[in-house]
């Protein structure tokens, strides 16, 4: 092995390039995809053409016919073998429709799954769905949740009236005093339009099942393989212990792949069912039907405000769209996620929010890239324009005067069951501001503005929570996950290092990040530390990669456990020393003596010495053998050295267990909050509605950086699907609800060209939840970027007297939103003539 | 989506192709870049039994120049022509090039592909229809030039007979004898999603020394079911001085008489719009080139 470097220092903070790279630049990546074990069957699901259909009849006589067509099952068939698939986060008092994994009855959104072929091949499995004849009879139907609550709307499930899965109030204060005693109240309606996640990799499933060991492996394109094989025993009625789920390389998920699938309980069922390998896999087109989509609300805000720009309080009745059934947290997302982040960065003491979830006739809406906490941070920072605006105030200034102070921490806002670990915001808006250049942009915006020119800045502060659990306080919610991370960290013989972690990496670099922290932690070069997980097998528990969760949660259960690992390496060294365990410090590959130790130690030191010299003397009186001795100098024990005592025990400790590999599962003490500011600076040519970027500055705000190199690529990343809900994205449904963006042909990804030069920074407020004071920074950029896009267009319009635009902000609408305006001036002139 | 069965074949000469085309009829599909047809195939919209590569035929590939005119292979790549040296002659097509999609698809999508697909909201069908090119093809019984006016019938429909092969396009300088010299310019409004044209607008104008319109040329693509060309616009603007104001007050017109379309990105009437806007840039941006070259090639 490579010798323990002596010079390591420390990894934290340092830009480690990224070790997962070259593997996927030079083609050695193994996606599920990939993997194709001899004599693969393949399947393709038949999918609703409706978006809401009663299902009269189906007959796969045609396609069990087709030369290669193993066997077809319809909804009707597994209707009894399976149970429905259950969502991981009920609100307590809440009904759950059943949601089985093939529909039978009824087709409830277009993509629907209705049957299912395997084929000996994907093209005969493809073949096959068009001899399967379908009898529907088309029913009313519903895609947006405001119409769906209403009496009368065409309903879904028999155990939902008025499709409205739940009401989830979150009150504090008094919002009714606060507006009769308002100064001034603004309201605006706000759609946070429905996003359609499109990870680079599609969704893929392989499937095989050993009748030896009756043992059933499932490989899947997920996020979170320890609850998907919880799940599926569940669906199969097959016992968890002769699962085992396999997350290969995931080429990134943003939350869409997260839950669990029709298509993961039907592969796992069938590989079952005919004792061979099947396999699925998306095509780009099904993802777009079949994989859940994000967001989706339509809001109604209140805010009312005093004269010098003091937010005195805050509601919200707010319509949330679940799609045609219920995704593993489609519940929690745009209820708790939602509602105990409205306020944001603002101390606002009354607060009223009222939320609707609402079955439509839609793919499952759940956890997308920030999941509630985008929604919340667009309604609270375009109030905070509305406010700004109606005020005819800065609104940085606006936001200074209502930010929480930072000797409010931790803050619990009235209507949360949250609380804010810690913040300071305005050093963080004012780096921003001063970055973007703020007093000069608004000096120069007034000059071009006489020139028929329109710049427009926009300011958006946010602050949302990552690293999910801790496990007891979310169960309180109805959050059936454990809230922990595990980690195990085993100390091979010769010093080098298997980190096992729980969560689950899809794309974000946990290979190199949490190498940084194991290495730190252990004094260790990280060419020695390799990280593994995503395979239940190695990895025997976790709860997966979501909600920025995985450095916060995650590293610190890895950080922990090295901690484990050193306390019981220091034991060992001790006894090779012949010193106490106390006495004994560790740094970068050696044990050490400590210098100067006390009386006490002195005295148990020549104690455990002639101990030894005694024992060694009766041992060679008795065998004529010398009693193995560890290799020592000058008062330390290498790294190596105690790795190879602890598995050969030859001078070891009595009592102890042999082996350094400690697991643990790390239960955080509380939710961490990061936050930041964002300055997007556009131009509108008022002539089209286009808009050009004149800059964009981010200043996060997560605590210490573990890696800055991987730290800004999430920022980067994460604002360009941002920048891409506020001006390129949406899914939009025709007059009979059928899916008009269906194809990267209609639907807007935001491209390199579509987005500016970012300028990034950091200010770093610690969190006091744990010991390495770090926050989560992964969905970041999708939570701030819209509002500061849209406040920078609606500033460059506030001449025209505009006040709020809808995302996506198209060019259309912005050119619709002057035209309009310039037909009130018209009118108003005409009046006055 | 996974398409249905095909051959494939790979002839290496225009005759062979021309002898495949007859052989399969209409079963049989062109394929050069692809980046048309191949994702209509994965979505099954089209399910030609044959497709017949013609990206190894040398004769049909590259860029040539013949008595004054320019001649474009038909496999020619967007980025062959965005690379080309036509910058004295007809500069227009490495501007377009430029903005036709983005780098991956220049660098396999062809110039004689596009026309031929007539994708309704593809840049080049506007280019060669304001260049007033003729499209060369070849079937089995005649080589013949089709005039670009009279090439596009349908979105998606050419003139081309099932068994032609296009070859090349041949551009003619619209630079005349007397001084007068030619700009040009397309102007784009870039598709969201798919790359292609919300409005596209090329135009070419020829002024004579004294700056007045003598020809004008102005074709309009993405704001309708196909390229068309502006002929209200280009009657208002030959024989006046291409000034500012007449130029927008005739770009007002440019929208007369298209069949506009639109979609959730961009509606119908704000294409309308867009298509006086592009206009209008589109001719300025040319009768200052006209100036340009006035100006550079003027004794001092």
């Amino acid at each position: 092995m490579k010798q323990v470097n002596e010079d390591t220092g420390r990894y934290f903070g340092r830009e480690v390039v990224r070790r997962e790279d070259r593997n996927h630049l030079i083609g050695n990546g193994h996606f599920t995809d990939d993997l194709a074990p001899p004599d693969t069957l393949y399947v393709a699901i038949l999918r609703s053409p409706h978006t809401h259909a009663r299902i009269r009849s189906l007959d796969t006589k045609g396609a069990r016919k087709l030369p290669g067509v193993v066997t077809v099952f319809a909804g009707e068939d597994l209707k009894e073998r399976l149970n429905p698939l259950p969502p991981n986060w009920v609100l307590p008092g809440m009904s759950v429709p059943e949601h089985p994994a093939l529909a039978y009855e009824k087709a409830r959104f277009v993509g629907d799954g209705v049957a299912v072929v395997v084929a000996e091949s994907r093209y005969i499995a493809r073949d096959a769905l068009d001899l399967i004849r379908v009898d529907y009879e088309p029913l009313p139907a519903v895609t947006d949740a405001e119409t769906a609550a209403k009496p009368g709307a065409p309903v879904l499930h028999e155990n939902a009236p008025n499709n409205v899965a739940f009401v989830f109030p979150s009150r504090g204060g008094n919002y009714v005093r606060a507006e009769k005693k308002a100064d001034v109240r603004v309201r605006q309606r706000i759609v946070n339009q429905r996003m359609i996640p499109n990870a680079l990799e599609p969704r893929s499933v392989l499937a095989e099942y050993d009748a030896g060991s009756d043992g059933l492996t499932i490989h899947s394109s997920t996020q979170g393989p320890h609850n998907i094989k919880h799940r599926i025993s569940e669906v199969l009625r097959f016992p968890e212990h002769k699962l085992r789920v396999v997350a290969p390389d995931v080429g990134g998920g943003f939350g869409s792949k997260l839950h669990l699938y029709p298509e993961e309980v039907l592969c796992a069922f069938l590989a079952r069912e005919l004792g061979r390998s099947v396999k699925w896999t998306e095509s780009r087109s099904e993802g777009f039907l079949a994989t859940n989509h994000g967001r989706d609300h339509i809001q109604y805000v209140e805010v009312a405000a005093k004269a010098d720009g003091k937010i005195t309080g805050l509601k919200a009745t707010v319509y949330a769209n679940l799609g045609a059934y219920l995704s593993g947290m489609g519940p929690g997302v745009p209820s708790v996620n939602f509602a105990f982040m409205v306020s944001g960065t603002y101390k606002i003491p009354n607060i009223d929010v009222t939320v609707y979830g609402v079955y439509t006739n839609t793919p499952r809406v759940d956890t997308y890239r920030g999941a509630g906490r985008p929604e919340a941070t667009h309604l609270v920072e375009r109030a905070v324009d509305l406010v700004s605006q109606e005020l005819g105030m800065d609104p940085a200034e606006v936001r200074r005067k209502n930010f929480i102070p930072k000797d409010a921490f931790p803050y619990r806002a009235p209507n949360s069951a949250f609380k804010y670990d810690s913040g300071d915001y305005e050093p963080n808006l004012d780096k921003a501001l001063s970055m973007v250049g703020y007093a000069e942009l608004r000096g120069r915006q007034r000059e071009l503005r006489r020139e028929g020119r329109y710049l427009g800045i926009g300011i958006a502060s946010y602050t949302e929570f990552t690293g999910i659990g801790p496990g007891r306080e979310l169960n309180m919610v109805g959050f059936q996950y454990g809230g922990w991370e595990y980690a195990r960290v085993l100390v091979h013989p010769e010093g080098t290092v298997t980190v096992y972690s729980g969560s689950a990496d899809h794309g974000q670099g946990h290979a190199t990040s949490y190498a940084q922290i194991a290495a730190d932690s252990l004094g260790l070069p990280i060419e020695d530390i390799r990280v593994v997980e995503d395979d239940t097998a190695t990895v025997q528990f976790g709860n997966g990669t979501f909600n920025s969760r995985s450095m916060p949660v995650g590293g610190i259960a890895i950080k922990t456990c090295c901690d484990q690992i050193i306390a019981k390496a220091k034991q060992i060294a001790a006894h090779a020393l012949d010193t106490r365990e106390g006495d004994v410090t560790y740094s970068e590959g050696k044990f050490r003596i400590t210098s100067e130790p006390g009386t006490l130690g002195t005295a148990a030191r020549t104690a455990l010495k002639t101990r030894r010299a005694v024992v060694g003397t009766a041992v060679r009186a008795v065998s004529g053998l010398d009693m193995p001795r560890a290799k020592t100098a000058g008062g330390a024990v290498s790294w190596v050295e105690v790795a190879r005592l602890a598995h050969f025990v030859s001078d070891y400790p009595s009592g102890l267990e042999p082996g350094l590999d400690e697991q643990t599962f790390y239960q955080p003490k509380t939710l961490t909050f990061p936050f930041g500011t964002y300055v997007a600076v556009v131009e509108v040519d008022v002539k089209t509605g286009e808009i050009s970027f004149e800059k964009f500055v981010a200043v996060d705000d997560c605590g210490p950086v573990i890696n800055p190199l991987l730290a800004t690529g999430q920022i980067h990343g994460g604002l360009a699907q941002g920048i891409g809900q506020a001006l390129l994205e949406g899914a939009a449904y025709d007059e009979a609800g059928k899916p008009v963006t269906d194809s990267f042909w209609n639907y807007a990804m935001p491209r390199a060209g579509n987005l500016p030069s970012f300028e990034t920074a950091h200010t770093v407020t610690p969190s006091p939840a744990n010991p390495l004071g770090i926050k989560g920074v992964g969905e970041a950029g999708t939570i701030g970027a819209p509002p500061a896009m849209v406040n920078a267009v609606v500033d460059a319009l506030s001449p025209f007297g505009v006040k709020h635009l809808d995302m996506p902000v198209t060019s259309e609408k912005v050119w619709r939103a002057i035209q309009e305006s310039r037909t009130q001036e018209e009118q108003r002139n005409g009046g006055r003539r | 989506m996974i398409p249905n069965e095909f051959d494939y074949l790979v002839p290496t000469s225009v005759e062979e192709a021309v002898g495949l085309l007859q052989e399969h009829e209409d079963q049989a599909r062109i394929l050069a870049g692809g980046h048309g047809l191949i994702p209509r195939m994965k979505r099954c919209l089209e399910e030609p039994r044959v497709l017949i590569d013609v990206g190894r035929i040398p004769e049909l590939h590259g860029i040539r120049r013949e008595n004054g005119s320019v001649l474009i292979g038909a496999t020619t790549t967007h980025a062959e022509l965005e690379a080309a040296d036509l910058h004295d002659t007809a500069p227009i097509l490495p501007q377009a090039a430029t903005v036709v999609a983005d780098p991956l698809v220049r660098n396999r999508g062809t110039f004689g592909g596009s026309l031929a697909d007539a994708e309704s909201a593809a840049d080049w069908p506007a280019v060669a229809l304001a260049l007033d090119a003729v499209v060369h093809a070849v079937g089995p019984e005649r080589a013949r030039a089709i005039p670009i006016r009279d090439f596009f019938l349908e979105p998606m429909v050419t003139a081309l007979e099932p068994e032609e092969l296009l070859t090349h396009v041949e551009i003619s300088l619209p630079a005349g004898a007397d001084g007068s010299e030619a700009g040009m310019r397309y102007e784009k409004f870039t598709h969201p999603a798919s790359g292609y044209a919300v409005v596209g607008v090329a135009a070419v104008v020829v002024a004579d020394s004294e700056g007045v319109c003598r020809e004008c040329r102005i074709a309009v693509t993405g704001a309708c079911a196909r390229a068309t060309r502006a002929t209200a616009t280009e009657n208002l603007l030959v024989g006046e001085v291409l000034e500012a104001q007449t130029i927008a007050r005739a770009a007002e017109q440019a929208a007369e008489g298209l069949e506009l379309v639109g979609d959730h990105h961009a509606s119908a009437s704000y294409r309308e719009h867009l298509v006086s806007v592009y206009t209008e840039r589109a001719l300025l941006a040319s009768a200052l080139s006209t100036i340009d070259q006035a100006d550079s090639t003027s004794p001092q």
